[in-house]
């Protein structure tokens, strides 16, 4: 077990730590920035961030952008708050209903429930990536031509889901759209909307292969 | 949610030398599906968070058709299901993972962290801890809404049910799982890593704070049958009320060897012996798969609210044996 | 002067045509700011800390600890010592901090000292509620006593269905901000030109200080007509922190708890009829709950009136947060439990039920004739011919199939609405209007009215909403939204084009009643070589623009009152699990003349859907040990997804009967029903009525249990 090197770091933090590194057995290291420690451990040298705000770097539809938070920040809210990129709508906040999917690392998740200190280094895809220039995305097009939408406020969620599930299954069945999309819900009733519109996205997307 | 700090270990010691030698300490962040929930709800508070998804020898699945499978604790629910050998040898574990409706949740949820997540008794999500009670200490659960709550193993403190999803079809396929820990690695039948606690302050699962959920090991399977039969409401993301796994090992259509475990009916995933003794040495039909769901809750005991589960436990094995007796697609 | 009426259906260029709403891109790219998006500069987060308990009085509250922490800029006690808590979540101390993380650990370090006090938080059984149980309606109408001894076959039965929330995906909340004494209140509201006056006594300011914003609502469904507590706490947070914007959006489980629910309905029936089916009699005595204010009382029967009735309501008011307004207050209530005594009388006369309702259509009021269209409009779209069965599906097998129907009413019409239309000189029109859109497309419908009075293409219509300094437009509340504005609308815009060809008739040699908008130009009636394109004839004007105020004239041709509608489901039920799917629905709904199809379909498509939700899953769980509702989350507070609703069709009754009615509104109507035709469609299926909503496994499998035997 190491002495503790940092005391004046741990009193920054506002945390106590001692009986906490006493038990794990881990050596403090000379902080290189605020909020954000080296330590060592087991002769290797782990990063420590937090509980304060540490500088993160995300990308973001292909742009890097930095924001300062504190590592309980969720990549939902930093996204929200820090950045005003607000597409994504926080709505159950526990993984649940889908209305703040985001495309992380090419897979679709709830970003309410991933950490924006954690979402570092992989490709963050929001729904305002969709559009080209002015013209609207085909499965975009597709949920106003389907009248996808009602209030809007699962919208953004839902069409980054469907984006995921036509990513993995272009051609799907009507079947499949219903078994497929069950991590979003919706409260205005605009499903049969995004059905119609899944299918009319994948018809389009894929030249006509068409089960609906 | 409160602060906590944060690290990303890159291999296995270090994440284990990260974590404290007491829960309050130190929590294992995977993919957060419920530790976010949890903590966003004070129900734990952990002054550090380890996020061990940089740890690369924890992913992947490997193994040969001989050898089983070895999964890593970090694999996806969806990577389970991606993976070409699952739908082949082992139906009942993809069909408990196709029970996770949500992309979302499949994409994000790892082997471990299905294992390891938190009961979803809302007692306990309120505040009231983990075996739900008042301040002085009168039960919550026996006089107040247990619809969802535990019909087996039920006689104790804990009356939450187990939420795996995962767990009963790993057990039913007699899976181990691999824990690496400050003293090193050990590895238990998850059979026997999931227990009932009898204070607030235990875990439900065989896992010191200072320890890791590393693979889980599945036995060859590609000779037996196997299903998993879920009774759930919604298509949509929602917990199953009861599910039942089985692995029958058969000759023509009898029964040679089964193993039958049930989900969401008690404060553990519940191997039902006395099912297994009722549908071994007989032939699959309706009425021998029935007589195996009735054994099933023979020691059943519904409590104010929750007597339905004991039909729906029934039926759910009844309808997992005719299933995996079929080959497992419905 | 103009005719106020609207145009013949030949004439008709964008009414009633299926038109893609005109805030589709922007709400499907994520770039429609609702006002849970803003970040306002220098901006503050708002948190309020809740009470724990459902029934206490506070005793001692110490903000010390959060005044002190850094990032806290202000703290405002809502209800201080003394105050009476009436249910659990109840609003105690608003913080506002820096950031979102700050403002949860500064209420979270607020000790509040509490005295408990008894409370009620479950409403099923009358007995219980003691107290707290007041009757509130008793009414009799006919010889009941007489009925029932004419009648030879009488069903007795007790329905029930709990309150449910309106879960809107877009929490309850606000930014609000000063600027010198002036207050913008950026509130996700219904009801944009009633919130000032609403918040000016709280605030202790004219309400013409008050400037009230919103370009998008995330749902509202009744809940959101007024500033909340939070709202106006927001506010004081904000003065105290020199105006900096305070946003104060709840959380989800608050947004469950407090922020508004549907009433709970539970009823015992006696119902009866002669044998040939001719309905004598009915005797109800029901009760509800919905928090401190009770439940109103539905009305029973409902639609079909039996000659001969008695009838009793006892309100509940117990410790849960309020109700609100909830899409239809009222009548889905009364519509589960009629129906549901329809159907099951009808299955005791051995009778089908769609028969028997045509037996007594005479009962049905004054749109009888549109009901029994209807009804068999619907039942031909479902088969029900071919696929109705006596009660109890005999096939083999544990999936049980079964077909229910229903029918409904709401009154509708048109709320007081001002709408400004604007013309410059150079053509741009824009339609200014203190309404909103829900999402039910209010835009769109005013840009239809507009551009098919004036002749333009939609583009041209420049649609501005959503402030309060736009004309006055009623709450979007009753189904009442599109008669308003499509009324007032179409009087500015008929207006409008009376100043257009005053200015436009000496160019064109003609007296402006000669006059006439077609295609784009102002030319004389049926004289196209007579004419002015839009652009040349608004040159006219001059140099200013024109603005021309409509108001909704009220009752008449443009908007009325009164629509119905039928439905039939067809489900599939699990007799061995309980679990209920819908094979299909059909709705067969008028509303008189429509706006735009597509999304008067769209409404009806959501009622239906939310309909599913509210009769398979939807259960506000109060817990009365704790006092706590123990699923203000959406994990157990189901929702339906997008694979639980089977197929669903929508048929609008359009043209002759309907048209001339003028426009009455959709949003409420079709949402009355789908409890009771889910529960009547299962009932069929499975031989025995469920007697509560949701139907869930545990309420069907206990119905088949008294049955006796699977």
């Amino acid at each position: 077990m190491s002495d503790e090197k940092n005391k004046s770091d741990q009193q920054k933090s506002g945390v106590s730590r001692r009986s906490f590194l006493k038990a794990s057995g881990i050596s403090l290291g000379v902080p290189l920035v605020v909020g954000h420690r080296v330590i060592n451990v087991n002769g290797q040298e782990v990063k420590l961030y937090g509980p304060t705000k540490t500088s993160i770097t995300l990308t973001i539809n292909g742009a890097k952008q930095t924001v300062e938070v504190e590592p309980r920040v969720t990549l939902l809210e930093a996204l929200r708050h820090e950045l005003d990129i607000t597409g994504a709508k926080r709505v159950c906040d526990r993984a649940t209903c889908g209305a703040c999917t985001m495309i992380v690392g090419g897979k679709a998740v709830y970003s309410c429930t991933v950490l924006a200190i954690e979402a570092q280094g992989k490709p963050i895809t929001t729904v305002e990536s969709l559009m080209q220039g002015e013209k609207l995305h085909p499965l975009q097009q597709a949920f106003v031509d389907n009248d996808g939408q009602q209030c809007g406020y699962c919208t953004p969620g839902f069409v980054m889901a469907c984006k995921a599930f036509l990513d993995k299954n272009p051609s799907p069945t009507p079947e499949e759209v219903q078994k497929g999309l069950g991590g979003n819900l919706c409260r205005c009733g605009t499903y049969m909307g995004v059905r119609a519109a899944v299918l009319q996205a994948a018809t389009m997307h894929k030249g006509g292969k068409n089960h609906g | 949610m409160n602060a906590f700090e944060y690290a990303s270990p890159t291999t296995k010691e270090q994440a284990v030398k990260l974590l404290g030698n007491s829960w309050t300490e130190a929590e294992v962040l995977a993919g957060g599906t419920d530790l976010l929930s949890l903590m966003k709800d004070h129900i734990v508070e952990p002054k550090r968070l380890v996020n061990i998804k940089s740890i690369k020898e924890l992913g992947g699945i490997a193994g040969t058709a001989k050898s089983g499978l070895r999964i890593g604790a970090l694999v996806t629910i969806q990577e389970l299901l991606d993976h070409p050998r699952m739908r082949k040898e082992y139906a009942a574990l993809v069909q408990a993972a196709e029970g996770i409706s949500s992309p979302q949740i499949r994409n994000m949820g790892t082997i471990g962290g299905d294992l390891c997540q938190r009961p979803r008794c809302w007692y306990y999500r309120a505040g009231f801890g983990l075996l739900g009670t008042q301040e002085s200490g009168e039960p919550l659960v026996p006089n107040g809404d247990n619809r969802y709550h535990a019909i087996l193993g039920n006689s104790g403190a804990a009356l939450f049910v187990n939420p795996s999803s995962l767990a009963p079809a790993l057990i039913a396929m007699n899976a181990r799982v691999k824990i690496y820990g400050a003293k090193g690695q050990r590895e238990v039948a998850l059979e026997k890593f999931f227990t009932a606690p009898t204070t607030g302050s235990q875990r439900e699962y065989d896992l010191q704070p200072n320890e890791l959920v590393t693979e889980i090991i599945v036995p060859p399977l590609a000779r037996a049958k196997s299903a998993t039969y879920e009774v759930r409401q919604k298509e949509a993301l929602d917990w199953p009320l009861t599910t039942a796994s089985v692995v029958l090992t058969m000759t023509g259509n009898t029964v040679k060897a089964a193993r039958i475990v049930l989900g969401h009916v008690a404060p553990t995933p519940w191997r039902s012996t006395e099912a297994e003794a009722a549908i071994v040495g007989k032939a699959v039909s309706e009425a021998t798969a029935e007589a195996a769901g009735k054994a099933a809750v023979e020691k059943a005991k519904a409590l104010s609210k929750n007597g339905y589960k004991i039909q729906l436990a029934k039926v759910a094995v009844k309808r997992a044996i005719l299933l995996a007796a079929k080959g497992g697609t419905r | 002067m103009a005719e106020y009426k609207w145009p013949d259906a030949d004439k008709r260029t964008q009414i009633g045509k299926r038109i893609a709403r005109l805030d589709g891109a922007v709400k499907v790219s994520g770039k429609a700011k609702y006002n849970s998006d803003l970040n306002r500069p220098g901006m503050l987060h708002g948190k309020v800390l809740r009470s724990p308990h459902a029934h206490a009085k506070i005793i001692s509250i110490d903000t010390s600890a959060a005044e002190q922490m850094p990032g806290v800029k202000a703290v405002h006690i809502i209800n201080g010592v003394g105050f009476e808590i009436r249910w659990a979540g109840e609003n105690i101390v608003a913080v506002a901090a820096l950031d979102e993380p700050t403002a949860e650990d500064a209420i979270r370090a607020i000790k509040v000292q509490y005295e408990k006090l008894p409370h009620l938080v479950v409403d099923h059984d009358l007995k219980i509620a003691g107290e707290w149980a007041t009757p509130t309606n008793e009414s009799k109408k006919g010889d009941y006593e007489k009925g029932f001894a004419e009648a030879e076959v009488i069903h007795e039965g007790v329905y029930g269905m709990p309150v449910i929330t309106h879960c809107c995906l877009e929490p309850h909340g606000s930014v609000t901000e000063w600027e010198d004494d002036n207050l913008l209140v950026h509130l996700s509201t219904q009801a944009v030109s009633g919130i000032a006056a609403q918040m000016a006594t709280p605030m202790e300011i004219p309400a013409g200080k008050i400037r009230v914003k919103q370009d998008h609502i995330g749902g509202g469904f009744g809940s959101k007509f007024g500033p909340d507590a939070w709202d106006v706490a927001g506010a004081k947070l904000s003065k105290k922190a020199g105006g900096k914007p305070v946003r104060i959006f709840l959380e989800r489980d608050a947004e469950l708890m407090v922020a508004g629910t549907r009433p709970s309905h539970y009823a015992k029936v006696k119902i009866g009829a002669k044998k040939d089916g001719t309905l004598t009699a009915w005797q109800s005595e029901s009760w509800g709950s919905g928090g401190p204010n009770g439940s109103g009382s539905p009305p029973l029967p409902y639609v079909i009136d039996i000659p001969n009735q008695s009838r009793k309501h006892v309100s509940i008011a117990n410790h849960v947060g309020p109700s609100r307004a909830w899409r239809a207050p009222n009548h889905p209530q009364a519509c589960f439990v009629t129906m549901s005594a329809l159907e099951d009388l009808a299955a005791k006369l051995n009778m089908d039920p769609l028969e028997f309702v045509l037996k007594n259509k005479a009962l049905l009021g004054t749109r009888k004739d549109n009901y029994a269209d209807e009804l068999m409009l619907a039942a031909e779209k479902i088969g029900w011919k071919k696929t109705w069965h006596p009660r109890g599906d005999k096939t083999p097998g544990p999936i049980k199939r079964g077909l229910g129907l229903s029918f409904h009413t709401w009154g509708g019409g048109g709320h007081a609405s001002d709408c400004d239309l604007v013309i410059q000189p150079d053509g741009s029109v824009e339609v200014r209007m203190g309404t909103q859109d829900l999402g039910v497309g209010t835009r769109t419908a005013l840009a239809i009215v507009a551009a098919d009075t004036l002749a333009l293409p939609l583009e041209a219509i420049k649609i501005s909403i959503g402030d309060n300094r736009f004309p006055a437009s009623g709450g979007s509340g009753g189904s009442t939204t599109i008669g308003g504005i499509s009324a007032s609308t179409r009087r500015a815009s008929l207006d409008a084009l009376d100043k257009i060809f005053e200015k436009a008739a000496p160019t064109l040699n003609a007296q402006p009643a000669e006059l006439e908008a077609i295609g784009g130009k102002i030319q004389v009636k049926g004289d196209a070589s007579r004419s002015l394109t839009w652009a040349q004839a608004c040159a006219k004007l001059g140099a200013m623009p024109i603005t021309v105020r409509g108001k909704n004239p009220g009752p008449g041709p443009l908007t009325s009152q009164g629509v119905g509608g039928v439905q039939m489901a067809d489900v599939a039920v699990d007799i061995e699990t309980g679990i209920v799917k819908i094979n299909k629905i059909v709705a067969v709904q008028d509303c008189g003349l429509i706006i735009n199809l597509k999304l008067t379909e769209s409404q009806v498509y959501g009622a239906l859907i939310m309909g599913v939700c509210w009769a398979l899953y939807e259960e506000k769980i109060n817990d009365q040990t704790t006092g706590k509702t123990l699923n203000a989350n959406m994990e157990f507070y189901k929702l339906a997804g997008i694979g639980d609703i089977g197929q669903l069709e929508v048929h609008m009754m359009t043209g002759k009967g309907y048209d001339e009615r003028g426009v009455i509104g959709i949003g409420e109507p079709p949402a009355v029903s789908p409890g009771a035709v889910i529960s009547n469609a299962v009932a069929n299926a499975i031989g025995v009525r469920v007697p509560g909503l949701p139907l869930t496994p545990d309420r069907v499998l206990a119905a088949l249990e008294t049955k006796g035997g699977r």
